[in-house]
């Protein structure tokens, strides 16, 4: 049986041989593995690694872990969009570039899954992670361990996505892998199952995390704070995790589907024997549509906060914004359909989803609205997140105004899966998630470390972001006109595709100058760190409660619970200048670390390998192995940390006895 | 120095703009030159959707441009009310300007929706033309039942006739686009979908694959002829030289995977070629979908 050959299963020395272009990449992610091991042995720096990061529970610790694993992965899955534009730019008539057409379809689905998944989710999580407790005010998220599970789940369906680099190939069926392209008959190779296993394994931690957010947000929240008194940034995350609870069982069971379909020789969605692909197209945007909503709420919320702040004004329209939100949350499981209007469904199907899809678009626009209201008798600082929400709200709308096009389906019919498409949704993400999370980092940065990132250069890293955008994309949208469509590896001469492609690859290049810049940024920070100190906790004249501690937030972020009664307390009570109403100091508990979600990210990654390479002896280890973490866990009963007033930092112990 | 740098702000704008608008002069841009009356319809939709959407942009960027310098901090004399965070009559009004706005545009959606639904038959004095198309990987098949022929990666079609394709795949799905005739409709295994045009003017239009279906993908293109009757019926005759005849056992032959395929005819093609390929992939459940289907 193939099921199950051997102590290896499917693996043999063939999975090992690539050609130069993927050696290349293998040699340069074997290489920065290599180094990264190199330099925390000579700086003696892993105790301090697992000690202070990888088993930390601390929920800003988690959350700076997820940025870093994201912004990896968004160098890794731009790489793949460089060497998509370069082939592009280069694969004309007798030329066929350098990229052979299935390693061509290998980058794009890559560039995509990791994209979605482990680029834009990471860096929502991780936002997510640092702003909700703070903002709430509170110590630390619902289930701080699950959390940290949560993280690990991601980081190996990362690396088993990684490793399909090196060992046998990833899948060539785009990033949703329709079937029958996906089945066993069109797909023989391993690399589909590297897609479903790696996305069923981080997928596992986005519903939990869900969870865990929803419940911190109900039942977290800092005395006093109804409902209707939370941060913007922490409705929108309600929001988005909501749809995430929701969303996500859709993905596992339909890439559970697909996999017994290719493992055990099922029918679910193949073209013979009775299955039904478009099944799977329905079921996969039934989680697909919502997904891209989960991903923007956050960035929506962080720049509800940004432009408040910044523009030194009370957000406008709190409530709409509130109802927006929820309109989108609901109405984003009604239009999943708009995705194939190709499929031929019929006049009045594809017509009722065209409408509810325009309807989207209100709540948006009104959203859009209130932003620029807040703005309209500010005082706006131009900070570097003001400078992406301009970019924001500029390149955002144009992709939105694409996308209500698109929402009509005769028009549809034209534009569908053309470059026009990949611009639209490129203008949403990358302008509108990207540039919301680029925000969120550059504000929340000081509350994480205690310093200020440079300002000017910041700014310059976003101008190319925005410059960069404008110069890769437009020419898709042209491009879609022209006929050009998504995933082409090659194209004829006399199209005329070829200069528009070639200022899309400089656009490209530009967006790479603002990557760069960013990093950039962070290193010129560092080493200015003394003059960028932020002395005061509330480096921006903030609004909401993150602002009223010192910073860097101390591990338990709050000495003292605060005690809520407006909306933007921090900010009401720094204009009457009067002092917060507070509890006594009563100790309290913290988590301890745990190597709980490195356990149980190892086996995760075992259970994913051997089921990709269907190894069975290793399978049933990494299933055990994660039965048998949980239960040992759950015996522990010693898991927390007592806090007493000796344990807090040198800077709330003086302010408490200020107080007193 | 400020005046230089506003000069350079304006003109190399417009120097970029212009040289792009010299440069896609001289190309097709297949959506906006349209030579059949289905896409003809489907850009006059999107030349109004884009008006329209214009009511919701030009406040949106004279807002976001007047507010950023009005509001800066740096022009202290503008007005400052940190407490304003609520007007029922601003909010009313893009509550409902955009409700109005999508009003308008779902009343088209819907008419729109109906008025060019790919499976309807376009109404002419002309007899409909039907042909029915096959995706394999990686080439298109279309088979003419009336005149019995068929031709690979070549498609003909008489002008001013309404044509209804009938359409599958022997392959993974991918998806028809003859962007200067018509928009897209998807080719499945075991379903058959339709899409009906109209050539109004002759002349040769390409058309692709839009939806990946492995290797070959890129080389899924295929030239649609749309000529005179006079000259489709030339060619149906030029189809009838040729040596090869399409039934299942050729059929199976032509199914082999192959990439870039060059045009190639078939001087006959049997009747029960279509029907064989789309029930190939009809499992014991959903066999008696056929007749429903095909209607």
């Amino acid at each position: 049986m193939y099921l199950f050959a051997g102590l290896l299963g499917l693996l043999n020395v063939n999975a090992f041989k690539h050609g130069l272009v993927e050696n290349i990449g293998v040699a340069v992610m074997t290489l920065s593995v290599v180094f990264a091991v190199l330099f925390l042995t000579y700086t003696k720096r892993w105790k301090w690694l697992f000690s202070e990061w990888l088993t930390s529970l601390d929920h800003k610790k988690i959350g700076i872990m997820y940025i870093v694993v994201a912004l990896l992965m968004l160098v890794k899955a731009g790489t793949d969009a460089a060497m998509m534009r370069i082939q592009q730019s280069i694969s004309v008539g007798s030329n066929q570039g350098f990229l052979t057409a299935s390693h061509y379809q290998q980058i794009f689905s890559a560039h995509g899954t990791t994209m979605i998944f482990f680029a834009a989710m990471g860096l929502m999580f991780g936002l997510i992670n640092i702003g909700v407790p703070l903002l709430i005010g509170t110590r630390d998220v619902a289930f701080p361990l699950l959390n940290s599970i949560s993280f690990w789940l991601f980081t190996a369906g990362m690396i088993l996505l990684n490793t399909s680099l090196a060992i046998g190939d990833f899948s060539g069926a785009g990033w949703l892998a329709y079937p029958p392209l996906s089945e066993l008959q069109f797909s023989p190779s391993v690399g589909v199952d590297y897609w479903i296993w790696s996305l069923q394994i981080a997928g596992v931690g986005s519903l939990l995390s869900g969870i865990n957010f929803i419940v911190t947000i109900i039942k977290n929240r800092a005395q006093g704070m109804t409902l209707m008194k939370m941060p913007m940034f922490v409705w929108s995350a309600f929001g988005s995790m909501t749809l995430v609870i929701f969303a996500f069982p859709i993905l596992t069971v339909t890439i559970t589907l697909l996999y017994l379909d290719r493992f055990l020789g099922m029918h679910f969605f193949t073209g013979a024997g009775g299955g039904n692909p478009m099944m799977y197209v329905n079921l996969i945007w039934a989680w697909g549509h919502p997904e891209v909503y989960i991903l923007i709420l956050p960035a929506f919320g962080v720049f509800s906060e940004v432009v408040a702040t910044f523009s030194r004004k009370r957000l406008f329209g709190y409530t709409s914004m509130v109802w927006a939100i929820w309109a989108i949350v609901l109405l984003s499981f009604t239009v999943w359909l708009h995705h194939f209007f190709t499929m031929g469904a019929g006049a009045d199907v594809n017509g009722f989803f065209g409408i509810m899809t325009m309807i989207i678009a209100i709540p948006t626009g009104v959203k859009i609205f209130n932003w620029l209201f807040t703005m309209f008798r500010g005082r706006i600082k131009f900070a570097t997140p003001m400078i992406y929400f301009m970019g924001f709200i500029f390149l955002f709308s144009i992709g939105g105004v694409a996308g209500v096009l698109m929402a009509v389906p005769p028009i549809d019919f034209q534009l569908n899966n053309s470059l026009f498409l990949v611009a639209h949704f490129h203008s949403m993400i990358v302008s509108g998630v990207l540039f919301g999370y680029f925000a969120g980092i550059t504000y929340w940065f000081p509350k994480l470390f205690g310093f200020k990132l440079k300002d000017l250069i910041g700014r310059y890293a976003a101008y190319f972001w925005i410059t960069g955008f404008v110069l890769a994309f437009v020419p898709l949208y042209i491009l879609g006109f022209m006929g050009a469509t998504r995933r082409m590896n090659h194209y004829a001469t006399n199209l005329g595709f070829q200069p528009l492609f070639i200022v899309a690859a400089i656009g490209v290049g530009i967006i790479g100058l603002g990557l760069a810049t960013q990093i950039l940024t962070v290193l010129a920070s560092i080493k200015e760190r003394k003059q960028l100190k932020d002395t005061s906790g509330d480096p921006w004249d903030g609004r909401t409660l993150e602002w009223s501690i010192p910073s860097p937030a101390p591990e338990y972020n709050y000495a003292i619970l605060p005690i809520v009664s407006k909306r933007d307390q921090f900010w009401e009570d720094k204009q009457k200048d009067s002092k917060p109403k507070r509890d006594k100091f009563k100790d309290f508990e913290v988590p301890k670390n745990s190597y709980i979600g490195l356990f149980i990210a190892f086996f995760a990654f075992s259970l994913g390998f051997a089921a990709v390479w269907h190894i069975l002896w290793l399978f049933i280890f990494g299933l055990l192995g994660i039965i048998l973490t949980i239960i040992i866990r759950s015996q522990s009963e010693d898991t927390n940390r007592l806090m007493t007033f000796d344990d807090l930092t040198t800077k709330d112990k003086l302010a408490l006895k200020e107080q007193n | 120095m400020k005046k230089i740098k506003l000069l350079l702000a304006v003109i190399i704008p417009v120097l970029i703009l212009y040289a792009a608008y010299v440069y896609l002069k001289t190309v097709n841009i297949a959506v906006l030159n349209p030579k059949g009356q289905v896409a003809l319809k489907e850009k006059h939709l999107i030349i109004f959707a884009s008006i329209l959407s214009l009511f919701v942009l030009v406040p949106v960027y004279s807002m976001l441009i007047f507010f950023a310098f009005r509001y800066n901090e740096k022009n202290t004399k503008s007005k400052y009310s940190p407490n304003f965070d609520h007007s029922r009559i601003f909010e009313s009004v893009w509550w409902g300007i955009p409700t109005v706005l999508i009003l308008i545009l779902s009343v088209v959606t819907w008419k729109s929706s109906h008025d060019l639904d790919p499976y309807k038959l376009i109404s002419s004095n002309k007899p409909v033309l039907n042909i029915q198309v096959v995706t394999m990987d990686w080439k298109w098949l279309f088979i003419y039942p009336d005149a019995q022929v068929a031709s690979v990666n070549r498609l003909v079609i008489p002008d001013n006739t309404p044509v209804n394709l009938e359409i599958t795949s022997d392959a993974p799905m991918n998806q028809i686009w003859i962007p200067q005739l018509a928009g897209q409709i998807m080719t499945m295994p075991g379903m058959v979908t339709h899409l009906n045009l109209i050539g109004n003017t002759d002349g040769t239009y390409l058309g692709r694959s839009t939806n990946i279906s492995g290797d070959g993908f890129a080389g899924m293109t295929f030239n649609t002829d749309v000529v005179s009757s006079a000259g489709y019926n030339n060619w149906i005759n030029k189809a009838r030289q040729s040596q090869n005849v399409l039934n299942i056992a050729s059929y199976n032959q032509l199914n082999k995977p192959s990439e870039y395929v060059p045009v190639s005819y078939y001087s006959y093609a049997s009747p029960d070629v279509f029907s064989y390929i789309y029930n190939k992939y009809m499992g014991p459940s959903n066999a008696n979908m056929t007749m429903g289907m095909k209607n």
